[in-house]
């Protein structure tokens, strides 16, 4: 078969969902670049031109240079403990044991609740009055007094940065035993009888089938944690004195609670290309990576 | 209509055409029948005043006298109701409905979100509603709806705890409530006895215009900001100072105002601040542990400033410009709004008729919150009329916290709200 056809036929196979795709993304993508120059109101007036205004104001306020901060520490510390978490919760689950399917279909389960459920739960875990969590600490004594959680600065976006890791650990979890399974028995056993410590083995022999898979889950993750906004936006709304707000937040205050579209699309593009040049980044290492691996 | 065809086509164009046009007739004649039945789409919120199941009994009471009117409700949060509003309004889909804050009308009538209806506004109803409700719906002279929650927030003590504590009358001004609740504190009856709403959110905003109002202050003059010294400052100033003595609940600042509730009936706060519908709540509820013992007062005064101390927190409905069934739309309202229909739910949110307050069906076994409602709702002191109203409270709602967490003291925390209000 030529391969003008087979390029052919890919094209072909590929335009419902190209044709769909530029519908629902890249027109509306072309509307918010052409909104991002205008200060439109969300409602009533189109606005007026007002070329890179709005993106000088955004990059210039305060606002946006303290939420871009704790966007990055909550997209760092989340993610990296997600990842840690989740290696070492598939490690376990990879072992035999008796009750470990049974297991292994638990840990998803925090994964399959909607966030804002998540939040929710989270909400009342943390309740300063009368809270799961208040009550735990204060009957095994790490704790003189129940606290508030959610109501600190000092404690908050960590409190957030907690249920956002209780609930998406499991999918880093699920990528790493997938790739766990794909490691042949018999060179893990050959490892064993060379006499291989426990983190030499993993080090040198599970790492490497590990690492192509656990950057994708990287990547996936990096980027929903940096544009986290449910979980902060049911739990604390941004506050205490806007300690947990992050980006989309802030576009969301900006578009829709202020409604200056204009502006707001001005700081979602910028949010975007962020987003965008991460995506990038990790793209690049993923070639890296899989041409080591493999 | 297709432009007319004029090559050898157009006689199968022709044909074609006739069918669509008779399809057409044929379903236009099946929504004929359909437009007997007209649906109402309605945003309510689910949180404070009327519960989501009174609001359901009385939208069913409506559409039984009126068969041919459906009415579909929806329900949400306080936080989510402005922006649920807007963004239906501006995705073209949106409701005929929907329950607005007094805060609101300024930015929906400069952005076309509601209808003027002043025409529809009858005499009966000018002279029976109280005149203060109508600053609910009105902005430059024009009404944009009818009220309907009439509210303020009112001051709720715990009769048991002050007794105990050897207090024989609620506190008339901020100053003595400080006093009265250091005692409770110092007798070790409560360790912070007072719970206030100051998460980030509108909440706290309507805690602090309640001081404002009682200490004179002004949020605007000549539409600039003023709140940053004179009796804005003070009562910021009220707040923290409540806050660092320990009077307060310090999760006072994550607290909205089902969280006071929940507090107050459990009995862990002496006094507490919220709107009406806690009344019947606290000292009837099956879950209250403090039913029968609750009193409620107006909020206090200002020794020289003023006598009692009251937000006005009152909702209209209006009608959307989006709505294809104003008509039926107003009729909705104004059955919601009727006497008859707020005389019966009274409970929970008291009728924006002048003459139910003395109906012994609507004061019977709530004599206490009627008589605090006479002096509260006349007092009521509006949070500032301005469209850009919503960056002006995200601003403050950030300096009240940063000053309650002493990140910066009152004063600068209002100086900083004030550059960034947008105003």
């Amino acid at each position: 078969m030529s391969g003008t056809w087979m390029s052919t036929r890919a094209w072909l196979l590929m335009t419902p969902l190209l044709a769909v795709m530029i519908a629902v993304i890249g027109w509306p993508m072309v509307q918010t670049v052409g909104l991002s120059f205008t200060d439109a109101k969300l409602v009533g007036t189109a606005g007026t031109f007002v070329g890179l205004d709005n993106y000088a104001r955004m990059l210039a306020s305060s606002n946006f240079q303290r939420t871009l901060v704790t966007t990055v520490w909550f997209a760092v510390v989340s993610v990296g403990a997600e990842m840690m978490l989740g290696v070492l919760a598939a490690l376990l689950l990879n072992q035999e044991f008796r009750g470990r399917t049974a297991l292994r279909a638990l840990m998803i389960l925090p994964w399959a609740l909607p966030t804002v459920v998540n939040a929710t739960l989270w909400r009342l875990i943390y309740n300063p009055e009368y809270g799961a969590l208040n009550a735990a600490l204060t009957q095994i004594g790490l704790l003189d007094a129940y606290r508030s959680w959610l109501g600190e600065p000092g404690s908050a976006l960590t409190a957030l940065i907690v249920a956002d890791c209780w609930k998406n650990f499991p999918l880093v979890a699920l990528i790493a035993l997938a790739a766990l399974q794909a490691v042949p028995r018999d060179i893990t056993a050959a490892s064993l009888v060379d006499g291989a410590g426990p983190f030499n083995r993993f080090r040198f022999v599970i790492l490497p089938y590990l690492a192509g898979p656990l950057v994708v889950a990287l990547v996936l993750r990096t980027i929903e944690a940096f544009k986290v906004f449910d979980i902060i936006w049911v739990m604390t709304r941004g506050g205490p004195a806007n300690s947990t707000r992050t980006l989309s937040i802030l576009v969301y205050q900006e578009a829709f609670s202020f409604q200056r579209a204009g502006s707001g699309a001005s700081l979602a593009l910028i949010v975007t290309l962020l987003v965008t040049l991460l995506a990038l980044a990790y793209a690049a290492l993923v070639r890296k990576t899989a041409g080591r691996a493999f | 209509m297709p432009i007319a065809i004029e090559n050898q086509e157009a006689d199968m164009s022709n044909s074609i055409t006739r069918a669509l046009i008779g399809a057409a007739l044929l379903s236009a004649s099946f929504a004929h029948q359909a437009l007997a039945e007209t649906t109402l789409n309605a945003l309510f919120m689910a949180q404070a005043a009327y519960s989501e199941a009174d609001v359901r009994a009385m939208t069913e009471a409506f559409s039984k006298a009126n068969p041919d009117i459906k009415v579909n409700l929806e329900f949400v949060p306080y936080e989510g109701l402005h922006d649920k509003t807007v963004l239906a309004q501006g995705s073209g889909g949106g409701y005929d409905v929907v329950l607005f804050d007094v805060i609101w009308p300024a930015e929906y009538a400069s952005n076309n979100v509601l209808v003027d209806v002043s025409a529809r506004i009858t005499d009966e109803m000018k002279k029976g509603v109280l005149p203060g409700a109508w600053t609910t719906v009105q902005y430059d002279g024009k009404s944009y709806g009818m009220p309907w929650i009439l509210d303020t927030k009112y001051l709720f003590y715990n009769k048991e705890i002050l007794e105990k504590a050897g207090i024989t009358a609620p506190p008339k001004t901020w100053d003595e409530l400080a006093a009265q609740a250091k005692t409770i504190k110092d007798k070790g009856l409560l360790a912070t006895p007072i719970a206030w709403s100051w998460a980030q959110a509108e909440a706290a905003i309507c805690d602090y215009t309640t001081l404002v109002s009682a200490y004179g202050g002004d949020f605007l003059k000549d539409g600039k900001p003023a709140f940053q010294s004179g009796g804005g400052l003070d009562a910021l100033n009220y707040m923290v100072s409540s806050y660092t003595s320990g009077l307060t609940n310090p999760n006072s600042k994550e607290f909205l105002e089902e969280d006071v509730r929940k507090v107050f009936e459990n009995g862990e706060a002496a006094f507490a601040l919220n709107w009406t519908y806690m009344y019947n709540l606290a000292n009837a509820g099956a879950d209250s542990k403090v039913a029968g013992k609750v009193g409620v007062v107006p909020a206090p005064g200002v020794a020289g400033k003023s006598e009692v101390s009251a937000v006005n927190g009152s909702m209209g409905l209006g009608i959307t410009s989006v709505s294809q069934h104003p008509d039926e739309a107003w009729k909705y309202i104004e059955f919601m709004t009727s006497q008859a229909t707020q005389n019966q739910y009274a409970k929970l949110s008291l009728p924006i008729w002048a003459s139910s307050y003395e109906d012994p069906a609507v004061t019977k076994g709530q004599e206490e919150l009627i008589g605090a409602a006479k002096l509260g709702l006349a007092a009521m002191y509006p949070r500032p009329t301005t469209p850009k109203y919503q960056e002006l409270s995200t601003a403050l709602q950030q300096a009240i916290q940063e000053a309650l967490l002493g990140q910066s003291s009152a004063e600068d925390a209002l100086k900083s709200a004030a550059d960034n209000s947008g105003l």
